[in-house]
């Protein structure tokens, strides 16, 4: 029984990471006043190239590209719904759609193999044609590791679990204790008067909608190289929407998103174990429906306006700025 | 003192907006060390000339020289780098955000880190010098409307400004509120700061300002040293006329109430009981006042009782009919008409003055037969209020958003007044906030005469002196209770001041 408790606990921090680095990232753009529903494409576009860059180079560039076409995909979500004030409802859907179409292109057999090629000449045809990419290697923390139950928890993963925990930090650390954290908060709730007293709205949304989008790609990067590595189309199955609800779960605040995600990562381990010993066998079909149920129930919530004033939303949350 | 004789001098302004001129060749000076009122009637171009100093607005025509040099104003953020600070009606605050985050944002000197402590120490050194009571660290969502009022004065302090506007700064402010502001404002005018306040009461210019200019349509008409004036001149200067004194001869009926309400508890925003177990009647052609420092459950319970906010326990009556928790337009129906505290949100500000005018009134018969609306009879109706309620628009096309602060709130009360047939009770939230003096004596006697018609009219105030003027009866509410009621005849401005901090009748009185 113990065995089952620590191996769900464990599994929680494994598949929560997915949930944390996605929800972290979105926390800065909605705490900018941008919603981003384009999260579920942006996770599994970081996975797919995670699959390709990491057969092709290895982790370390697998991560830096990553990083940088997430950054792209926000910036380039910014562009239409910061600059040009398209519906972000609108826009967060149709990057979703969009990168699930091209994650799966580029990850097909095809075209995967020609990327990898011309990233890496030298590639070898098993790793051309593998549906799998090598794992990153667990790193147990000394010490720490042996404390019972917390140890194997938290410090028996791979690198960017811990990475996802520093984020967390830090990122509480920017938002509310640095002069650029109040920036960013005060164009989430009033992005006029925040432009009155010389913050620059647009740069701000911006560079939330960058963070935002490097996040929500490490995610699916995760999701591949750091917990289950071999390629399925459409693998986030919408673990994206469920971070959007994370957020919301967790006040927009990084450290309660930590619990969320690990909450619902644990729900997702515990799925895995029973359905090992033959329990519940239609739960995956419930779970399967649970984003979409999160996300209309999430959008509903978020269009209240008795709710949004009592859970806190940004004030400003989806609603285009334009100076006058 | 040293320096240039003026801190602001604005010459020949001239600001205009599509079919309106609002600022029509306006000359303008502030001292250091003075408080310079800035009067007029709705629409005369206060705010405009203002936001122009303050660089919302460009001028089209005009210089303006600061500390004696000449300056182009661009936008807010110049106008902050110059010294100038402007408190809006509207406040500008972040109502999640605590107060030192309110005042220290957009502040170039304070690094990435943000020092708390340091900045915490600073303000409360300001808060004390000026005799405040808020936190640095307090949300602002939690203060009064006169503690966010500090929190802009404080963001100005801090950022030292020399050059201060207010816009209509009292209008929500509760008496007590109302003086230690003025004493803030001699204080900052002692340190050499020059005020501007934006007003429409005469009395504070007599109890605050050095110098008084007054505005008409656009034009400043005249500057006096207040000294030097009386409000006999002023009224005069204003208006063109005097005013007149608001007599009314009433008989009530007091056999059957037309509003009766019993035990209502409503909750506010928050989820908090922000009305709690209120009963009171109301008679035919009674105007009932309600007093209190606004926020203690008043605009709740006018919304629960207008259908706009769910009663939770208790019962409303209507000429004995329930219409506890009807849908607003079955109340409407029933004869209930509605003046909002916030009326910008409750009119459609992208939306045409005729559009708003008939907002409620558009389903009946007299404008609409069962399908089509009759955009004549809209109209003609919209051209006649317009008149009757004298707001200042171009034409009745023009966007509500367009309009200045008092002609919002005349067009509000021109739909409520004066577009729905058989109205037995009109519940009025501060019907007079931001009306200049000419405005607020026509409500006055419109409320009056259709008293003395038979309706019957619950009207909450912050005015003392306007509540004891046309009530007959004053209730006090204090944190969501009826704390009292007086009878014309018992008004005492010591004893009402004093229930509305939550002191009991009996307390008082004994
Ligand atoms: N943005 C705008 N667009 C068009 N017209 C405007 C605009 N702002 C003000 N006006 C018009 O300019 C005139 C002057 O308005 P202003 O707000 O300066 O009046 P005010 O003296 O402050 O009045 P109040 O006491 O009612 O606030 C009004 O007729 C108003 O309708
Ligand atoms: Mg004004």
């Amino acid at each position: 029984m113990i065995e089952l408790v620590e191996s769900v606990l464990v599994g929680a921090v494994a598949s929560g990471t997915v949930f944390l680095l996605a929800s972290l990232g979105e926390t800065v753009a909605e705490r900018a006043g941008v919603l981003n529903l384009g999260m579920e494409g942006m996770m599994i576009m970081g996975a797919s190239l995670s699959y390709i860059f990491t057969n092709a180079l290895g982790h370390g560039w697998a991560i830096t590209a990553v990083l940088l076409v997430g950054a792209i995909l926000g910036l380039l979500h910014a562009l239409f719904t910061v600059s040009l004030r398209l519906n972000q409802v609108v826009v967060g859907l149709a990057f979703t759609v969009l990168g699930l179409g091209l994650s799966g292109l580029l990850a097909s057999n095809e075209i995967r193999g020609r990327i990898i090629l011309a990233l890496n000449p030298e590639a070898s045809p098993a790793v051309i044609a593998s549906q799998e990419a090598a794992k990153l290697p667990p790193i147990p923390i000394p010490g720490l590791v042996n404390i019972p139950i917390i140890g194997p928890m938290i410090f028996s993963h791979n690198i960017l679990v811990y990475i996802s925990l520093i984020l967390a930090g830090g990122l509480w650390f920017i938002l509310f204790k640095t002069s650029f954290g109040l920036s960013l908060r005060s164009v989430g709730e009033n992005p006029s008067m925040a432009d009155a007293l010389g913050v620059n709205v647009f740069l701000i949304r911006y560079i939330a909608m960058a963070i935002c989008g490097a996040l929500g790609s490490l995610a699916g990067a995760y999701l591949f190289i750091g917990y289950q590595p071999f390629w399925v189309e459409g693998m986030t199955q919408g673990r994206g929407f469920i971070s959007l609800a994370l957020v919301i779960l967790a006040t927009w605040n990084p450290l309660r998103a930590i619990l969320g995600a690990y909450l619902f990562g644990g729900v997702e381990a515990l799925q895995f174990r029973l359905q090992l010993v033959g329990v519940a066998a239609q739960l995956p079909y419930f779970l399967l429906m649970l984003p979409y149920i999160v996300t209309i129930v999430t959008l509903t919530l978020l269009s209240a306006e008795s709710v949004r004033k009592r859970i806190g939303v940004p004030a400003a949350l989806g609603v285009p700025y334009s100076r006058e | 003192m040293s320096g240039p004789e003026y801190l602001v001098e604005m010459r020949g302004i001239v600001k205009k907006f599509p079919n309106v001129v609002a600022n029509d060749n306006v000359s303008f000076t502030l001292r250091p060390g003075e408080v310079h009122a800035l009067l007029g009637e709705n629409g005369a171009g206060k705010s405009t000339l203002m936001n122009i100093l303050y660089g919302i607005y460009r001028p089209d025509a005009g210089e303006i020289w600061v500390y004696g040099k000449k300056v182009d104003i661009r936008g807010p953020r110049d106008a902050l780098a110059l010294g100038i600070g402007m408190v809006h009606q509207q406040f500008k605050l972040i109502p999640v955000h605590t107060v030192a985050e309110n005042v220290i944002l957009g502040l170039r000197e304070q690094g990435f880190v943000i020092n708390e402590r340091k900045i915490n120490n600073e303000l409360t050194q300001l808060i004390q010098r000026y005799g405040w009571t808020i936190s640095p660290n307090s949300r602002v969502w939690q203060l009064s409307a006169g503690e966010k009022q500090q929190v802009e004065l404080l963001k100005a302090l801090y950022r030292k400004v020399r050059i201060l506007i207010l816009d209509e700064p009292t209008s929500v402010l509760t008496p007590q509120e109302t003086v230690a502001l003025f004493q803030t404002l001699r204080k900052m005018a002692s340190q050499g700061l020059g005020v501007v306040l934006i007003t429409h009461k005469l009395e504070e210019v007599f109890s605050v300002a050095d110098r008084v200019t007054v505005m008409r349509a656009g034009r400043n008409v005249a500057t006096k040293n207040v000294k030097e004036t009386n409000i006999e001149e002023l009224v005069e200067l204003m208006i063109g006329r005097p005013l007149l004194k608001i007599s009314s001869t009433r008989s009530l009926d007091t056999s059957k109430p037309v509003l009766e309400a019993s035990g209502l508890v409503v909750l506010g925003d928050k989820g908090l009981e922000a009305v709690r177990n209120v009963s009171f009647k109301l008679y035919r052609g009674e105007i009932l006042g309600i007093a209190g420092v606004s926020g203690n459950g008043q605009t709740e319970l006018l919304e629960a009782i207008a259908g706009l906010r769910k009663i939770m326990r208790g019962k409303v009556l209507l000429d004995g009919v329930d219409i506890t928790n009807r849908h607003p337009q079955k109340i409407i129906d029933a004869g209930v008409s509605y003046i909002p505290a916030e009326v910008l949100r409750y009119s459609a500000p992208e939306m045409t003055v005729a559009e708003n005018l008939v907002l409620k009134a558009y389903r009946n018969h007299l404008f609409a037969n069962s399908l089509m609306i009759r955009w004549r009879d809209v109209n003609r109706k919209a051209e006649e209020l317009v008149k009757a309620f004298r707001i200042v628009t171009p034409t009745i096309t023009n966007k509500v958003a367009n309009l200045s602060g008092g002609n919002i709130q005349r067009l509000v009360l021109a739909r409520e007044l004066g577009t729905l047939p058989n109205t037995k009770v009109i519940l009025a939230a501060y019907p007079t906030r931001g009306l200049d003096i000419a405005s607020t004596e026509q409500i006055h006697q419109e409320l009056v005469k259709r008293a003395e018609q038979g309706v019957a009219v619950l009207l909450v105030s912050e005015e003392l002196e306007e509540l004891m003027a046309l009530s007959d009866r004053i209730m006090v509410m204090y944190r969501g209770e009826i704390v009292g009621v007086l009878r014309r005849g018992e008004y005492d401005v010591e004893e009402i001041g004093l229930m509305m901090t939550g002191v009991k009748r009996a307390e008082v009185s004994a």
